[in-house]
């Protein structure tokens, strides 16, 4: 089993913003992204000084620009939307190279993806530096309901898995000359998704079972990390509070 | 925990008593059978695909029940109120360890029994250590059980049950999907616990290897219960019982383990 795929977006290292626990990431990141989205609209400079904020922890990091760009590539519905905008927005109008746009409409484009910008970023610095199973311990310890919890860690556990069991389903009917190739095959697209669906089913029922032959009686102990110490907090706390700083000011301002 | 109540050393470490058992679509896959096994003894569980091997091994932990017949590992009945106390007493590891390792880290992983059992933190962690060192994997444990060979992940798997000090081990299948030199592995690990193990496996060899003693089961019942060397020797109840020999095997002329 190759090991780099399993650990999802993680890229290991050992800068301090990867030493943080998990739990203070979290808390740091998902503060930091409230902040971003109650910026008000057309705060430029606010939005500046965030990404500013960002460009300085992926330094910390020593996380590459590339790989932040790649994992902005799942903002890309959210530019075809935004895109539309500057079309579909009534009001005030302006020429742009012949084409008559909305002022509202470009500036609402602008902000949207602004703040999607930010908060993917974020996400990227959070998942590049917190391995998923580290993620989970840290959620339990922010004392997230403890069934959402232990879902999340058998996702963690089992999404290799259930890859693995589609690449070789795959592998077995590419090898019978088989390639998708438009509406006809989409049958078997769909049975290929009905069979996976039916073995992690069983695979699931066969993980309770050996569960309830170690013992399990409906609760699940899973060992956190350790609590964070006070400069930890203040690490997550500074960008979590620049963040709302920004914010605060932004909305004063306008 | 009660450990070991009113057990003395004729007890035997499993008994199943003509067991019989049918799914609840109405198909039997037991006819009654019977298996005694005591303490030191190692035997192998052999029969083709659909014997009921699997559902029998599921009825020795209460997995399954409400059939006829009764099974009693060390002189406890399996029913309902001493579930858990059945379960700690037996050890039984899944044929895919992807099915028994479910927790983010090893070392998670094999404290789950323990925990389940009520143990405080402190008894846990031993447990943990000596059970990971018991199957030569105590440096692993902080690895997430992906990371790990498929040969490591199996001895994870055997570990997680160790760490319930069980009175009886059983194994679904313990070789497939292993290389040789995890198989190797595993039989040394086998050898050097001494508990009293049941071996199910189309493995013939390694029930040679492993077990003086094998149960072959067909149909839903026990056809023959004899030391391994003569039952593999019968060439006869082999072929009626779908199980072969490896090609230019012979259990008669293979030199004795020393």
């Amino acid at each position: 089993m190759s090991s780099s795929r399993s650990d999802g977006l993680y890229r290991p290292g050992s800068s301090a913003i990867h030493r943080l626990p998990a739990h203070v990431k979290v808390v740091g990141a998902v503060g930091f992204v409230v902040a971003v989205v109650s910026t008000p609209g057309q705060a430029w400079w606010a939005f500046a000084a965030y990404a500013g904020a960002l460009v300085l922890v992926t330094a910390m990091a020593g996380l590459a620009p590339r790989y932040v760009a790649r994992g902005l590539v799942i903002e890309l519905p959210f530019v075809v939307f935004a895109a539309l905008l500057p079309f579909l927005a009534r009001g005030d109008q302006v020429e742009i190279l012949g084409l008559s746009l909305s002022r509202g409409g470009l500036a609402d484009a602008g902000t949207l993806l602004a703040k999607a910008t930010l908060g993917i970023w974020t996400s990227m610095l959070l998942a590049g530096t917190t391995r998923p199973q580290e993620l989970v311990a840290g959620m339990q310890r922010l004392r997230l309901p403890r069934l959402m919890v232990e879902i999340l860690s058998f996702m963690v556990r089992y999404l290799d898995v259930v890859a693995d069991d589609l690449r070789r389903m795959r592998i077995a009917r590419d090898s019978r000359a088989f390639s998708a190739r438009g509406p006809k095959h989409w049958g078997v697209l769909a049975s290929t998704a009905g069979a996976l669906f039916v073995r992690s089913y069983e695979r699931g029922e066969r993980v309770h079972l050996a569960m309830l032959s170690r013992g399990y009686a409906g609760r699940l102990v899973l060992h956190g990390d350790r609590p964070g110490t006070r400069r930890e907090w203040a690490t997550a706390a500074a960008l979590l509070v620049f963040g709302i700083a920004v914010a605060v000011t932004a909305r004063v301002a306008t | 925990m009660t450990s070991e109540p009113d057990r003395d050393a004729t007890t035997p470490a499993l008994d199943v008593r003509e067991l019989a058992y049918a799914y609840p679509d109405g198909r039997q896959v037991l006819y009654g059978v019977d298996l005694t096994i005591h303490d030191g003894e190692r035997v192998a569980l052999l029969g083709p695909n659909g014997a009921g091997k699997t559902t029998l091994v599921l009825h020795l932990n209460g997995i399954l029940g409400g059939g006829h017949g009764s099974v009693t590992v060390g002189g406890l009945p399996v029913e309902r109120d001493q579930l858990l106390e059945i379960r700690r007493r037996v050890g039984i590891v899944f044929q895919d360890p992807d099915d028994q390792l479910f927790m983010p880290t090893v070392a998670e992983d094999v404290a789950f029994g323990p925990t389940n059992l009520g143990l405080d933190r402190e008894a846990v962690a031993e447990r943990v250590t000596e059970a990971l060192a018991a199957v030569g994997l105590a440096a692993e444990r902080d690895r997430p059980p992906h990371h790990l060979s498929f040969g490591q992940r199996r001895r994870v798997a055997v570990a997680t049950v160790l760490a319930m000090r069980p009175e009886i081990l059983v194994l679904d299948e313990p070789t497939s999907n292993l290389d040789p030199a995890s198989r190797r592995e595993l039989a040394e690990i086998l050898e050097r616990l001494s508990l009293p193990t049941l071996i199910v496996t189309h493995d013939l060899p390694y029930a040679w290897q492993l077990c003086p003693r094998s149960v072959l089961l067909d149909d839903g019942v026990v056809v023959a219960d004899r030391p391994t060397t003569e039952l593999l020797a019968d060439e006869e109840l082999l072929r009626a019982h779908r199980l072969e020999l490896p090609f230019g095997f012979d259990p008669r002329v293979q030199p004795v383990r020393p």
